[in-house]
């Protein structure tokens, strides 16, 4: 069974919000870039990205971010992994890095990306932003910036859909078997 | 012991028989076979009031198998085989002689061998044994052994196997000299600096293993060497374990022209090709090596025109050691007595060979060209006799081998044609 | 997706699972262009090095790969005249798994080695060469440096020149290139040829002049000068004439066609310096990919489910 819990209208609103807290929260953009996890918050990454320029009128750096090799579960999953490209564009030492991702979960995927971050250079802050949070944290991780918190049971899953992969926007919730 | 076989359809290549009746035995030895119904068996009865009756229905009864090539590894490599398993394992697999090669350690080149193995083989043997003397002292194609001290001791032919007679002049020395006492001169063809290294046979399959081949000329080049000796000496040459198309042309063009030339071939070599190999199992590891689909097919034709004379078993027995390794330091050879039945059933099945002839090629002639006076259900002969049911169908499971050697390629094959009793001497083992 | 737990050989892997070790291969490679070229998805595994054959570049190779992904690496390197004397394989591959390692990496003179490891222990089997059957490892890696320069494998003419009947990288290199829909020639004497390669669907030259027309990969193999002691060929000037790979010989090829070495190279004997040190050699991006490509071995064996 399946929800829709976001729509283009829905999901373009929570990005323009996140764009301007960030913006707020830093004190502009000076300093700061934006990193997407593979492979959902590289999108995303983009699209906030271009809201802060049409903001601030001016330029941020965006990365992606493939944190495969990080991962904690290469031998419990039942898919083999595949590597994305990972291009972080300028140097991030002493930067306040804003990674971004879709789906805020159990933490681990945002674990495994500060991990590989970190070993690009040392940032003065990291921030997260993301798109959806679900809850069922199993980290001490929580997001600088959330664009809709979601009540989810564990087993449920969330589906991001975005204009730029050829599918239209929209955010889903599969329920899952309990 | 008096023993009535009846009910069994009786096959004797050696007298032409092939119908069903009644065989008794007394004291060992074939009293008579009777055909006729009305007489039969309640006649044996009022003569034998001890008589013990088998029932052969549905089965046939054939003079027990003679193998004249198996390795039977004592002395010297008892932890491989002895003369008890090896002739548990004969017995198991329908043979009631087999011919022993003299590969052992020390060499079966004296007569102080010869006489252990004749002994040992009485004391502890399930049939009859005999032994095979090497051509050369110490199997290392330089000297001649004594020939004939080895024949009176109860050699009934000579061998290098497991070697080839390298030396020329030698392997002619040894087929003249040998004509003092007619027994066959066994060869192992095999030209050694051809192959060697080689662990498989020399072709695709060799190529796409990475394992350096044996290439078939190896084996050829001295089948024709040694026929054109025998043709040269007047000898007697059998050429063991038969494996390429080309040899069977030789073989066979030798006897158009009246040499006296005999043959074997083995189970393996029409049953498997060098396909088997792809998996790197050394239980498919045998020298000479697995061939071609040609080869095998070549071989049939042998055997169905006569080239090929016989069907040995070539028994190989190693221990699990010697073949739980390495591909390229693993062991060679087959066990092989107890499948060479079944799988000499197969042709029978293909239409390669009739029943007669399978038990010619599987007991009268190979007592023949080794002289000895098995192979025969003719009255006064040595009760050995072999009763297979031949619609049984069973999986190889080589852990089950009386043998010591479980190296089978066969392992997990179903075959037909299971051994339901083997008499030798008028001793029953019964296997049902 | 990678099936089997062991990489025994190219013979085994399907075209999909060879490029997912190469887009794999890819991502490492990336890795290695990094400050910090270590990434930690083998930490607490332990890979052995259990090398029966001298060789000094792949062991390296493979175990730079094993300790950039964070695993710990112990090398076990035996002379295979003491094996004879000593312990067996199956003694020693037992040992290694009783010391918990998580990856064999094998080199053993005897084809058909790593098969034999791969059915008596459950852990992962990476052939590094074994006999003259293949090494897997180095045709992934030649695949991965020619699509580096050639950005595709089919439709190219791969001329493999050198003795073939002892070499394990001219096989894996005809299955991984022939899969990928490549034509790939062999060039040798005669003497140097196996038995009904043919049948493997590739062209054989004995003219090297012939084979290396329009080429657009060629790959020199190392010659064992012992060769020439056991009548493969009568000299090494005589082998060098008719088959090393000069400047001459390679403008037969295509003008931008490049040049490989599975090294180490007998420089003057397959291959003359001025080439090796040409501006068509790709022999020093071979070494870097192969990093990559163990790495990427590594990498996908550990996810295979056991």
């Amino acid at each position: 069974m399946s929800k829709k819990l976001l729509d283009s209208n829905d999901i373009n609103r929570a990005i323009r919000r996140m764009a301007h807290e960030i913006i707020e929260k830093n004190k502009g953009i000076d300093g700061l870039c934006l990193v997407g996890i593979q492979k959902g918050g590289v999108l995303l990454a983009k699209r906030l990205a271009s809201e802060i320029e049409a903001i601030e009128n001016a330029t941020i750096d965006v990365g992606a971010l493939d944190i495969t090799f990080y991962r904690d579960d290469l031998n419990t999953k039942e898919e083999q992994p595949v590597v994305k490209r990972t291009d972080i564009p300028c140097t991030i030492n002493n930067k306040t890095v804003v990674l971004v991702d879709d789906v805020l979960f159990t933490g681990r995927s945002i674990r495994a990306a500060m991990d590989a971050l970190i070993d690009f250079g040392r940032p003065a802050f990291i921030q997260l932003a993301v798109l959806i949070d679900r809850g069922h944290r199993e980290l001490p991780i929580r997001a600088d910036y959330a664009g809709k918190n979601i009540p989810t049971s564990f087993n449920d899953r969330i589906e991001v859909f975005l204009d730029e992969e050829g599918k239209k926007d929209k955010v889903v919730l599969i329920a899952g078997q309990n | 012991m008096n023993i009535l076989i009846k009910n069994g359809r009786i096959i004797d290549p050696s007298q032409d028989i092939d119908k069903t009746g009644e065989i008794l035995i007394k004291d060992g030895k074939i009293k008579e076979l009777v055909f006729d119904r009305k007489r039969g068996s309640a006649d044996a009865q009022k003569k034998f009031p001890d008589l013990r009756t088998i029932d052969a229905s549905g089965c046939i009864v054939i003079p027990g198998l003679v193998d004249l090539h198996a390795h039977l590894r004592e002395p010297g490599f008892e932890y491989k085989e002895t003369i008890a398993t090896g002739t548990k394992s004969a017995v198991r697999g329908g043979f009631t002689s087999i011919c022993c090669m003299p590969n052992t350690n020390p060499v079966n080149d004296t007569i102080t061998v010869t006489e252990f193995i004749i002994d040992k083989a009485l004391k502890e043997g399930s049939c009859a044994v005999y032994p095979i003397g090497a051509i050369t002292k110490g199997q290392k194609s330089e000297e001649l052994a004594e020939l004939e001290a080895l024949k009176r001791t109860g050699c009934v032919a000579f061998s290098d196997d497991g070697r080839p007679v390298s030396n020329s002049l030698i392997m002619r020395r040894a087929l003249e000299y040998s004509k003092v006492f007619d027994v066959p001169i066994i060869s192992h063809c095999e030209d050694l600096s051809l192959s060697e290294g080689g662990v498989i046979n020399e072709g695709f399959v060799s190529t796409i293993l990475g394992l350096k081949g044996i290439p078939r000329a190896a084996e050829e080049i001295m089948v024709a060497r040694d026929i054109a000796l025998c043709e040269l000496t007047g000898g007697r040459l059998h050429i063991a374990h038969v494996s390429t198309e080309g040899s069977v042309k030789f073989i066979r063009e030798a006897k158009s022209r009246g040499i006296n030339v005999t043959a074997e071939t083995c189970p393996h070599y029409f049953s498997l090709t060098d396909e088997a190999l792809i998996s790197y199992d050394t239980n498919m590891k045998v020298n000479p090596p697995l061939r071609t689909e040609k080869d095998v097919e070549a071989i049939k034709e042998g055997l169905k025109d006569g080239s090929i004379d016989a069907i040995a078993t070539d028994h190989a027995p190693h221990h699990v050691d010697d073949k739980n390794r390495e591909f390229d330091s693993a062991a060679f050879g087959i066990a092989g007595l107890e499948t060479a039945l079944s799988l000499g059933l197969q042709l029978v099945g293909q239409g390669v060979l009739d029943l007669k002839g399978l038990v010619t090629k599987m007991s009268l002639t190979p007592a023949r060209i080794m002289g000895v006076p098995k192979g025969t259900l003719a009255a006064d002969a040595d009760a050995d006799i072999t009763i297979i049911n031949l619609d049984n169908t069973y999986i190889v499971d080589s852990s089950r081998f009386l043998s010591k050697g479980k190296n089978s390629p066969f392992n997990g094959w179903s075959l037909k044609g299971t051994v339901e009793k083997t008499i030798f001497m008028g001793k029953i083992y019964d296997w049902m | 997706m990678i099936k089997s737990k062991d990489l025994l050989g190219i013979k085994e892997l399907t075209t999909e699972e060879i490029y997912h070790i190469v887009d794999t291969a890819s991502g490492f490679k990336d890795v290695l262009k990094r400050d910090i070229k270590k990434v930690p998805p083998l930490r607490g595994k332990t890979v052995v090095n259990l090398f029966f054959e001298p060789s000094t570049r792949t062991r390296i190779s493979f175990e730079l790969a094993a300790k950039r992904l964070s695993a710990d690496v112990i090398n076990f390197s035996i002379p295979t005249s003491s094996v004879v004397k000593g312990e067996t394989l199956k003694d020693t591959a037992l040992t290694i798994k009783a010391l918990g390692a998580d990856f064999v990496v094998i080199r053993h003179s005897s084809a058909g080695v790593p098969h034999f490891l791969s059915r008596i222990l459950d852990i992962s089997i990476i052939n590094a060469g074994d006999g003259a059957n293949e090494h897997p490892t180095q045709a992934l890696l030649d695949l991965f440096t020619v699509l580096s320069y050639k950005r595709k494998i089919k439709g190219l003419t791969i001329a493999i020149i050198g003795d073939i009947t002892h070499s394990r990288v001219a096989r894996s290199d005809i299955y991984a290139f022939t899969k990928l829909g490549a034509k790939v020639r062999l060039i040798c004497p005669p003497t140097l040829l196996p038995a009904e390669v043919r049948n493997l669907g590739i062209e054989v030259f004995d003219n090297a002049e012939e084979g290396l027309k329009k080429a657009d990969v060629i790959m020199t193999l190392r010659l064992q000068l012992e060769r020439q002691s056991k009548g493969f060929f009568p000299s090494l000037e005589e082998y060098f004439y008719l088959y090393g790979l000069t400047v001459e010989r390679l403008r037969l090829a295509k003008s931008d066609a490049i040049v490989m070495h599975p090294g180490p190279m007998n420089r003057g004997v397959e291959i003359e310096s001025e080439v090796a040190d040409g501006p068509q050699s790709v022999i020093l991006d071979q070494v870097t990919n192969g990093l990559a490509v163990r790495m990427a071995v590594l990498y996908l064996l550990a996810g295979v489910k056991k």
